[in-house]
């Protein structure tokens, strides 16, 4: 997502001129975005935006902010992360990728993984989840489906899923089996490209 | 019935008690920094209770349709520990969030010169943060501690328009009538105040002002009151308007002087209240 899709998308905001205001101060002063990133729901609303799907007005707005700190201050997404309530956290998570950080801001996604709030735990694995280790990345997937967060959210999710993601979607198949639960369609629908591709013959034979 | 309680701490209440209260009719409700069971010693444990009111608790309040709002603040009880006086300081980046309506629980709980100042300089913070103030007010020495609430509510500036006395009775509800300030009322199965005896008040000092709580916490307290108040009020003769003012505009309004109220959904369906930025985007 770049900055001006997000500006784009943002421009029937309640008050436009703060939030242009709040972008000029972050990129002369950056010890302003504390200050504004708090405010961005109340000033710019929480609405989902109709022309950026996955996109609420808030988080388009944080990570606008993110994104105007000079590079050099790149790094205080992680203090604003680390203060922040649920919503800047996630609005942190969304803009990772837009950061000039590399892998340094990894050990977020760590955190928000371990959380039990699912719109976190969908945060964290868009495209900076490219920086997790394979064995994270499989336990937060098979997060996702235990908790209901939709596979869509997952970045990449066929170039990177594997056989080891593959058995262990088939074991947690395996007992919601048992217990006469339903697995989510799209992990199973998962499963089964997987299961093809690794096996094609496997079900003829 | 549509409620919203502006005074409960969901942090000690299981999702049986999201689910009972979902379907009473709470739709939305204020979550007051307090202090628990056991006392706090650091101001690590602070912070991780003051980022489960802005994060954690929210979501699950979501999960049952229950909006969740929070007011923060160092509470009068724990004023009193010198460990626990640095979290004055982390204070304001709190009453920034979205999530936050108000600066409390702030207030008295055993009229010490450490209350004194730590209530006074929580005043100033609602001020300067242009939030409103929640004060709890004791349970002992009460008469005396209402009036030196309002005393130091008058001495910070603060309009008293933007601020609540909790914990109100039958004996300090009229210190507090003619100030200005709200009115709050906590309703408990034995203790504080019980439904047929807020319908009284009701009766005798009007539905301005006033708002009612179930105050539920780790104690023995239940989250359904405000329904069976407002279940009381239509048996006694008030009319459902009545109810709704007590149980959601009156909260509604209160809290809405913060700007930061996010009832969109709700408020959407019966745009009953005008004259408050309550709506999402609303400063």
């Amino acid at each position: 997502m770049t900055p001006n899709e997000l500006r784009a998308a943002l421009r029937d905001v309640p008050d436009p001129e703060w939030l242009a205001n709040a972008l000029r101060r972050v990129a002369v002063e950056p010890a302003t975005i504390a200050r504004f990133f708090p405010a961005a729901g109340r000033r710019c609303g929480r609405d989902d935006l109709a022309d950026l799907p996955g996109w609420s007005a808030d988080e388009a707005a944080r990570v606008l902010l993110l994104t105007a700190l000079p590079t050099e201050h790149a790094e205080q997404a992680e203090a604003l992360y680390r203060t922040g309530d649920a919503a800047e956290k996630r609005a942190v998570l969304k803009a990772l990728p837009s950061l000039p950080l590399g892998a340094a801001a990894l050990p977020l996604l760590h955190d928000a993984i371990r959380t039990n709030d699912t719109r976190l735990v969908a945060a964290a694995l868009g495209p900076y989840a490219r920086h997790l280790d394979q064995a994270a990345w499989r336990q937060a997937v098979l997060k996702c489906v235990f908790t209901g967060v939709p596979l869509a959210v997952v970045a990449d999710l066929d170039a990177r899923a594997d056989g080891e993601l593959a058995a262990m979607l088939a074991a947690l198949a395996d007992e919601r089996r048992a217990a006469g639960r339903d697995m989510p369609a799209d992990a199973t629908e998962l499963l089964d490209r997987l299961t093809a591709t690794s096996r094609p013959r496997d079900r003829e034979a | 019935m549509r409620i919203f309680d502006p005074h409960i701490h969901m942090t000690s209440r299981t999702t049986d008690d999201y689910e009972a209260m979902a379907a009473a009719g709470v739709r939305a409700v204020v979550e007051p920094a307090f202090w628990l069971g056991q006392p706090r010693t650091s101001v690590g444990s602070f912070t991780d209770y003051f980022d489960a009111l802005v994060g954690w608790e929210p979501f699950r309040a979501g999960q049952f349709g229950v909006r969740h709002h929070a007011t923060i603040a160092l509470n009068p009880k724990e004023a009193n520990d010198p460990r626990c006086r640095p979290v004055l300081d982390v204070l304001p980046r709190y009453l920034e969030k979205d999530g936050v309506v108000a600066v409390g629980e702030i207030g008295y709980d055993s009229m010490t010169p450490e209350e004194d100042e730590v209530f006074a300089a929580q005043l100033a913070l609602a001020v300067a943060h242009d939030l409103p103030a929640l004060v709890h007010t004791p349970h002992r020495d009460k008469v005396r501690g209402v009036e030196r609430s309002l005393s130091v509510v008058a001495e910070s500036g603060i309009e008293p328009g933007r601020v609540v006395l909790d914990h109100l009775n039958e004996v300090t509800v009229k210190l507090v009538r003619d100030t200005g300030c709200w009115l709050g009322f906590s309703i408990y199965p034995d203790t504080k105040m019980s439904p047929p005896r807020m319908v009284e008040l009701l009766r005798t000092y009007g539905t301005e002002r006033m708002l009612v709580n179930s105050a539920a916490d780790w104690g023995r307290s239940d989250p359904l009151l405000t329904r069976a108040t407002g279940e009381a009020m239509l048996l006694a003769g008030f009319s459902d308007d009545d109810v709704d003012r007590v149980l959601w505009r009156n909260p509604t309004e209160f809290y809405g002087q913060s700007g930061r109220l996010d009832l969109a959904d709700d408020e959407a369906t019966e745009p009953t209240f005008a004259g408050n930025s309550i709506l999402r985007g609303g400063s």
